[in-house]
């Protein structure tokens, strides 16, 4: 039979100032977990956000990134009329050729300059991403020196505001309007025109290309065929699968949360079996007692065990509401793959919480147990004369 | 008197202190009847505690045999004796050992959590045991909340809350002013007396004492009367 948990709850209580110490360790712990991960978990959702299932990225085989590919004007001439590539109702092939620069631009904050990832794109390939959406001001026009920006962007980058110039390459850009790409990859993009980007930054080639196949056979197909050709060299995959690999800038910041998570709940199990210690040392008249009038062992680990555990998960609590503060907090960090300026939001999402207050209560089960086993094998007898 | 509730027969307890032995008890033999309420006296370290403890199935002796109610109480294991313990003993310490962060009658209930009575039967039987004790009105409160009389018969309440054939105090007077400690004196004596239970008192005071039915004394180990 086990102690009531009244015995458990009230002596947490009784010793609040440790109990408070315990609880705060614990909760820094969860919080700084939940934190690294949400944020690992927000750059895993702006990847797995973006991209249209129907549609087929081609990048140049080997390329880890659409902005280390380059595909020359030679293949776009040779893929365009492919049978299984879609026609919009002028009859042109669904086809966007893509020209990804990357451009050193300075902060807003003036902490310096950062890359940011200018797209040179067409309108098949406006068509192709329906998920980016103009949140202010208007589309550029052709041959204007014309540029979209990401409003989220726009909030980290001087001269990003509309109505405002940057220069870039061998020209100098207007920002024309702001993008909004949904929480997608787009969002750390700024949009000009395909020809325009090539000449004023002197790309012969393009990045990638965007295709709409007629249906899902024909992608299919159209996959299997440009990877076959060896002529070509380029890797053909669905648009969504290859964002969905772009999680190397997450990988790391998982690693590390995991890492600072490890580190920091060794500090925190001792700092919980420092309070164990102290209280059962504090009570071992008291556990005596409890032997002697008929409880077992395993019922006082029981109790301490629910004691520790209580702590722990309230101050899981605590952890995962501080880091919930910063939930669709917008941030951002260098990408691994495109080594530009990517923003993304925290996502402290229902299955991190569960981690995180699972990882507290784990914390505190082991900081309890050594203390819990201690008292119950003191023999009853030494236990009831122990002051 | 009616037939003996316990039996001991050559009694011996040897701690190991360092490379010394410490005689603590030496072939003690003993009978203590049923209903009798035993007053166990003796100058500090006499072994009367040592005694109680293994009576009460909190010690072990080194040699020798201690029946209770027929049974050799240093043969059963740790889980048998916490049982047997909870079935068939009620304890009175010094310091009245309440469980601080309890009320009064979660303290006395906490031996019945060890039963198979559901919450009412407990109720009744807590109710009772504080009733004997005259604390009905103190149920809530807290043991800090409670003067040192009062503690010590809440302590007395949850030693009989579970019915035991034997109720074991090892100095109950010890930390109580002299009023305190004719009240809970009382308790022990109606225990004995009109309940019929075994009650064995380790106590230095001869004023205590004279609440028993029988004194024995204990010197360096042996039984001295």
């Amino acid at each position: 039979m086990a102690l009531p948990l009244n015995y458990s709850f009230r002596n947490a209580l009784v010793r609040w100032r440790s109990t408070i110490a315990t609880v705060l360790g614990i909760a820094l712990v969860v919080f700084v977990f939940v934190l690294l991960q949400s944020l690992a978990a927000g750059i895993e959702k702006s990847s797995s956000n973006t991209g249209d299932p129907r549609n087929i990225m081609v990048v140049r085989k080997g390329s880890t990134a659409e902005s280390a590919s380059l595909i020359s004007r030679q293949t776009l001439t040779e893929i365009r009329y492919f049978e299984e590539i879609a026609r919009n109702e002028n009859g042109e092939p669904i086809i966007s050729a893509d020209v990804l620069v990357l451009a050193s631009l300075p902060r807003r904050d003036n902490s310096g300059e950062a890359n940011v990832l200018l797209r040179g794109v067409t309108a098949r390939g406006m068509e192709l991403r329906p998920q980016v959406k103009l949140a202010a001001g208007r589309w550029f026009e052709a041959g204007k020196r014309e540029i979209v920006v990401s409003a989220k962007l726009a909030k980290r980058f001087a001269n990003f505001g509309i109505g405002q110039s940057f220069k870039t390459g061998s020209a100098t850009f207007t920002v024309v309007g702001w993008l909004d790409g949904g929480g997608s990859a787009f969002d750390s993009e700024c949009w000009l025109d395909a020809d325009e980007c090539r000449s004023t930054f002197e790309r012969d080639m393009y990045s990638s290309f965007l295709i709409r196949p007629t249906d899902e056979a024909a992608g299919e197909k159209l996959i299997t065929r440009i990877e076959a050709d060896r002529r070509f060299k380029l890797k053909a995959e669905k648009e969504v699968e290859y964002y969905r690999k772009q999680t190397m800038t997450a990988a790391p910041i998982k690693w590390l949360g995991g890492f600072l998570a490890v580190m920091m709940s060794v500090g925190a199990v001792f700092a919980a079996m420092n309070t164990m210690y102290a209280a059962v040392g504090a009570r071992t008249r008291e556990i005596g007692t409890l032997r002697v009038l008929g409880f077992r062992r395993r019922a006082v680990v029981a109790a301490l065990l629910l004691e520790g555990g209580l702590l722990a998960l309230v101050g899981g609590v605590l952890g995962c509401a501080i880091a919930f503060y910063w939930n669709g907090y917008t941030t951002a960090t260098m990408g691994m793959e495109t080594f530009s300026e990517i923003v993304f939001e925290f996502r402290v999402t229902p299955k991190l919480v569960l981690e995180g207050l699972a990882f507290a209560v784990i914390v505190g089960l082991i900081g309890t147990l050594f203390p819990a086993i201690r008292a119950a094998r003191l023999p009853v007898i030494s236990a009831l004369k122990s002051i | 008197m009616s037939a003996n509730i316990v039996t001991i027969r050559n009694l011996s307890k040897i701690y190991q202190q360092g490379d010394i032995n410490v005689t603590a008890l030496d072939n003690i033999s003993l009978d203590i009847a049923s209903g009798e309420f035993l007053a166990l006296m003796g100058p500090s370290g006499s072994g009367k505690s040592t005694l109680l403890h293994i009576i009460a199935g909190i010690d072990r002796p080194t040699n020798g045999e201690c029946r209770v109610q027929d049974i050799d109480v240093a043969k059963l294991n740790e889980s048998q004796l916490a049982d047997w313990r909870n079935q068939n003993v009620g304890f009175v310490f010094q310091t009245f050992n309440l469980i601080p962060v309890l009320t009064a009658y979660e303290n006395v209930e906490l031996p019945l959590l060890l039963t198979r009575m559901n919450r009412a039967e407990r109720r009744k039987q807590v109710e009772i045991a504080l009733e004997i004790v005259g604390l009905a009105d103190r149920a809530k409160h807290l043991p800090k909340q409670l003067s040192g009389g009062q503690e010590q018969r809440v302590a007395i309440a949850r030693a009989l809350v579970t019915d035991p054939a034997l109720v074991v105090a090892d100095e109950p007077t010890g930390n109580l002013d002299s009023h305190s400690a004719q009240e809970v004196l009382g308790v022990l004596r109606t225990l004995s007396r009109d309940a019929g239970k075994t009650v064995i008192m380790v106590t230095h005071d001869p004023k205590a004492a004279a609440f028993g039915s029988r004194q024995i004394h204990l010197e360096k180990g042996e039984l001295s009367k």
